[in-house]
């Protein structure tokens, strides 16, 4: 693609004059080599796992593994042709962390016998299938992501709308003690996760509207300039979501995850530290009389304080799990059992909320340490969209969902590990789900969308005899 | 917006660092404690799935790990399961360890410090880990033959080298299978156990060193004797009266000898005499005028009042504090709240056997890695200088007079002066006896020193006698190490 202009261009220039075609090639050559390397250990995972856990490899899973490969590699095809400036490292870090993810849920599939569509290691890996090609399908369809701004108003409708799905009466399910999940004949899925993606882009696109009238009126109470009562609207319309979702369906994890997500795009659109205080403020006391009301809260704080006070390990709904991740996590050490080596299928819910501590159990603290790096390393690639983008709303964008995946990881694994309470949310790209994938990819693909965007060259440089007669292409 | 974007950052930032901190802490800084915590069943896994070492008894296995094709890869069996049940103790998935697999877990699943490089190692080298082997001291010889002896009654029977302190015998009935307890189905293995546990005749107890403790009864005069020497107030010769009756000071009960007559027909009788025929009321009288806290000083040195671990741990017997005249004088022939089990009065009999030097029990010949390393070997101990070689030479002389003219006959073997002491201890009124023998052979230069106890009145009520019942027990031990 790349090359045909420049042979073109060539043509109608002397020869005193070269043209240096900037050439985006290299940034895909280098995703290329990441990916192949990426692809190569998710394979080496699985293999190992195979190897540790039953003494053989089976061919059938390493094939299938190898087809998400084919899929991964052509993502990248197509970022070649759609967004050939896009960020080199977020696929190759995805297809690690879903890859790993796959492996351990995979080795939880071995150690409780289950095979076929009850494993979910093979459902797994449907679903990173399907989540790769909607991912490459956004990359398609959303050539420019400004386009998402117009939209911003239906993407609050259908986030508040995937939002409150879960309470509806026949379709609503309740799972393990959250109402999360709507099931429709065969299929379940949680519409939440992707009504955080929804929610993102309507936040950056009213954000950048009302962004003026909310860092500039308001009156100043107590030091802190206090927003207008009726710019305070949609911020409140998002808290009593929030709320709701807490009460209603039961889950903590989500309702953080809003809020946050909320709070921090509105700081660094507005500049106001007085939105956070007065979010967090509000999203304290919620979480307080929640804790106090209600009792599965109460439980959570109870559990997280003493987890291995008898009372609380043996209570419904206690620290049972917590402790059992922690006595797994404990088991991995520093290097890790090995993958296959280890006995994370003793912790309930092992391949969703607890993969972190089966993780860690057969890769060890060296293991999560990778793991939690390429988290970061991906937050960094989203943050730096905010950085350098040159629009507002794209960076903005970006700034809210590498914030969801940060925030999310946080939630999770600070669960896991008793830096919070624990709560009911999903680790990016690792657990077990399918919606949580798709969600997660379509996150990344935006991320890849918006990166392209982000020019730190021009497109095209015409040196006349070494000085350079700057004509930029492209620029947008 | 840059700058809110900096702090968001931050914010991300210092999220991140709480999470690389509490993995740490989890993984690194507080793991040991979270393995060892009671509820965590990783460990458990993990101490079956590398292959325990076995427990040996002269180069054969009492309990070896055969690969299976469970989630535990392990199963532990214990090929004379009976006989040995007492020593090897149980290995089970959910109801803990006894005996030398409890004692020793760490050495047999490879857990245990001194191994931490070969679990390394093994890891870096694709190998399994392996636990160590345990060679013990028992001599499958002597085990047998006290496992024959004691037929079926309930009891225990232990045999220790006096000169080393290497225990040659241990016996303990009515025993368990314990391969019925290292099964992997967690529901059979519960209901195998309260079924031991609810047992009346108490199978689980190692009798030579818990359980219930009896009383001693006349095997304790060695340690009243010991006292009364030792403390330079009383010789062997010493006379005390001897009437077929006393009333205790303070009360109306009234003591008997054994068989309700004068012990040996004299009006006064020599301590040595008192002890060679078990006559109570001169050793009531003697206990009275050492008092109790000279007893209990003596006794103390004979290893009463502590828990001694052979590995395996041991119930103190027990010589109490604060006894009045009357309890003294009781406690001076082995009754009142005196409590001694086999193991205990076999360290009386090793001291007098050894010149008054009591070396400390041991089962564990030694540890050793699976490449043959040795972790530990067996050293001799002294636990103590309970009495000087000339109050044991005096008292060994009694005990020979015992088994030779006295009240321990049974015990004789031909050609052989086999130093002895019976004891029959009541345990309330109607109670059937605990009888007993402790003793060692040769008088001249002991390899070994026996302890037998019989609960139960060895079927016989109040009729049996430990000359009876224990001492041709004890008898057989001897000759099974005298003569293999």
């Amino acid at each position: 693609m790349t090359d045909s202009p420049s042979a073109d261009a060539r043509a109608t220039f002397t020869s005193t004059i070269r043209l240096k075609l900037r050439q985006p090639a290299r940034l895909r050559n280098l995703e290329l080599l990441l990916v192949i390397f990426a692809i190569a250990i998710v394979l080496g995972a699985v293999a190992l796992v195979q190897l540790g856990a039953t003494g053989a490899i089976d061919a059938s899973v390493l094939a299938l593994v190898a087809g998400l490969g084919v899929l991964i590699l052509g993502m990248h095809v197509t970022m070649r042709i759609v967004a050939p400036d896009a960020d080199p490292l977020i696929l190759p870090i995805i297809t690690v962390l879903n890859g790993l993810g796959i492996a351990m849920i995979y080795r939880i599939d071995l150690a409780d016998g289950a095979s076929g569509w009850e494993a979910g290691g093979i459902r797994q890996i449907v679903w990173t299938a399907i989540a790769i090609v909607i991912a490459i399908g956004v990359l398609i369809v959303v050539r420019n992501h400004r386009v998402l701004q117009k939209y911003r108003f239906i993407a609050m409708f259908s986030g508040i709308l995937l939002l409150l799905l879960p309470m509806l009466p026949l379709i609503g399910t309740e799972k393990n003690g959250a109402r999360l999940w709507i099931e429709i004949g065969p299929f379940s899925f949680q519409p939440g996760e992707l009504g955080k993606v929804a929610l993102a882009i309507f936040f950056a696109g009213y954000l950048v509207t009302a962004r003026d009238s909310l860092s500039m009126v308001g009156r100043k109470f107590l030091g802190m300039q206090l927003p207008r009562a009726r710019d305070l609207g949609p911020i409140l319309v998002v808290f009593a979501a929030s709320m709701l979702v807490l009460v209603v369906q039961r889950d903590l994890g989500t309702a953080l995850l809003y809020f946050g997500l909320f709070l921090v795009m509105l700081y660094v659109a507005t500049g106001r530290s007085s939105w956070i205080i007065l979010g967090l403020a509000l999203f304290g006391t919620g979480a307080f009389v929640a804790s106090r009301v209600l009792s599965y809260v109460g439980g959570r704080v109870d559990a997280w304080l003493d987890p291995f006070n008898p009372d609380n390990y043996e209570a419904i709904g206690g620290s049972y799990q917590l402790v059992q991740g922690l006595f797994g996590l404990a088991n991995g050490g520093l290097i890790g059992t090995g993958l296959g080596r280890g006995r994370p299928d003793i912790t309930p819910l092992a391949e969703s909320d607890y993969i972190i501590s089966a993780l860690g159990e057969e890769l060890g603290l060296v293991g999560l340490f990778a793991i939690l790096g390429l988290y970061l390393l991906f937050v960094a690639r989203g943050f730096r969209i905010g950085f350098a983008g040159q629009d507002d709303f794209g960076r903005l964008l970006g700034v809210g969902l590498a914030f969801v995946i940060a925030l999310q990881v946080f939630v999770v694994i600070g669960g896991v590990t008793r830096v919070i309470p624990l709560t009911g949310l999903t680790t990016p790209f690792l657990a077990a789900g399918g919606s949580s994938l798709v969600a997660n990819w379509i996150i990344a693909a935006l991320l890849l969308r918006l990166s392209d965007s982000v020019r730190t060259q021009p497109l095209l440089v015409i040196e006349s005899d070494g000085e350079p007669a700057r004509l930029v292409v492209g620029q947008q | 917006m840059n700058k809110e974007l900096k702090r968001i950052s931050i914010v991300v930032l210092a999220m991140f660092v709480a999470l690389f901190v509490s993995t740490t802490l989890i993984q690194v800084i507080t793991a040991d404690s979270l393995r060892a915590d009671g509820r965590n069943s990783r460990t458990l896994y993990a101490s079956y799935s590398a292959e325990r070492g076995p427990i040996l008894v002269d180069g054969q296995p009492i309990a070896v790990s055969v690969p299976t094709d469970d989630e535990y890869k392990f199963q532990r069996t214990y090929p004379n399961a009976l006989l040995y049940a007492p020593v090897t103790g149980y290995f089970t998935l959910n109801q803990g360890n006894t005996g030398i697999e409890g004692a020793l877990n760490d050495y047999l699943s490879g857990t245990s410090n001194s191994q931490f490089l070969d679990t390394i190692n093994a890891i870096l080298t694709g190998q399994n880990p392996k636990g160590a082997s345990v060679e013990l001291t028992i001599d499958p010889v002597v085990q047998q033959a006290a496992w024959d002896a004691m037929g079926d009654l309930q009891g225990a029977v232990i045999a220790i080298n006096p000169k080393t302190g290497e225990i040659l015998a241990m016996v303990s009935k009515p025993t368990f299978d314990p391969n019925t307890l290292a099964v992997h189905d967690t529901d059979a293995v519960i209901a195998q156990y309260e079924a031991l546990l609810d047992d009346p005749a108490g199978p689980l107890f190692n009798r030579t060193l818990a359980g219930a403790l009896n009383p001693p009864g006349s095997t304790f005069k060695l340690v009243v004797a010991s006292a009364a020497l030792e403390s330079g107030q009383f010789q062997p010769a010493s006379e005390f009266p001897n009437p077929a009756q006393l009333t205790l000071p303070q009360s109306d009960n009234v003591i008997t000898n054994s068989g309700g007559d004068v012990c040996g027909g004299t009006a006064t009788v020599s301590i040595a005499t008192a002890l060679s025929l078990s006559c109570n009321i001169p050793f009531a009288e003697l206990g009275q005028a050492l008092g109790p806290q000279v007893i209990r000083e003596q006794a103390t040195k004979f290893g009463f009042n502590e828990s001694i671990d052979v590995p395996l741990e041991s119930t103190a017997s027990v010589y109490p504090r604060a006894l009045d005249e009357p309890q003294t004088m009781l406690s001076a022939f082995g009754q009142s709240s005196v409590r001694a089990s086999p193991l205990q009065m076999a360290m009386v009999s090793m001291a007098i056997a050894n010149g008054g030097s009591l070396m400390k029990p041991n089962l564990v010949e030694n540890i050793m890695t699976s490449d043959l390393r040795v972790l530990q070997q067996f050293e001799a101990e002294q636990f103590s200088q309970a009495i000087s070689a000339e109050t044991a030479a005096a008292i060994s002389q009694m005990m020979v007079q015992s088994v030779a003219n006295g009240a321990a006959s049974n015990a004789r073997i031909d050609g052989v002066d086999v130093a002895g002491k019976t004891g029959t201890a009541e345990n309330g009124e109607g109670d059937p006896y605990t009888l007993w023998f402790t003793g060692f052979a040769p008088a001249n230069d002991p390899q070994v020193a026996v302890a037998v106890v019989i609960e139960n009145g060895g079927g016989q009520g109040q009729s049996g006698s430990g000359n009876e019942i224990a001492a041709p027990i004890a008898k057989r031990v001897l000759e099974a190490v005298l003569f293999g």
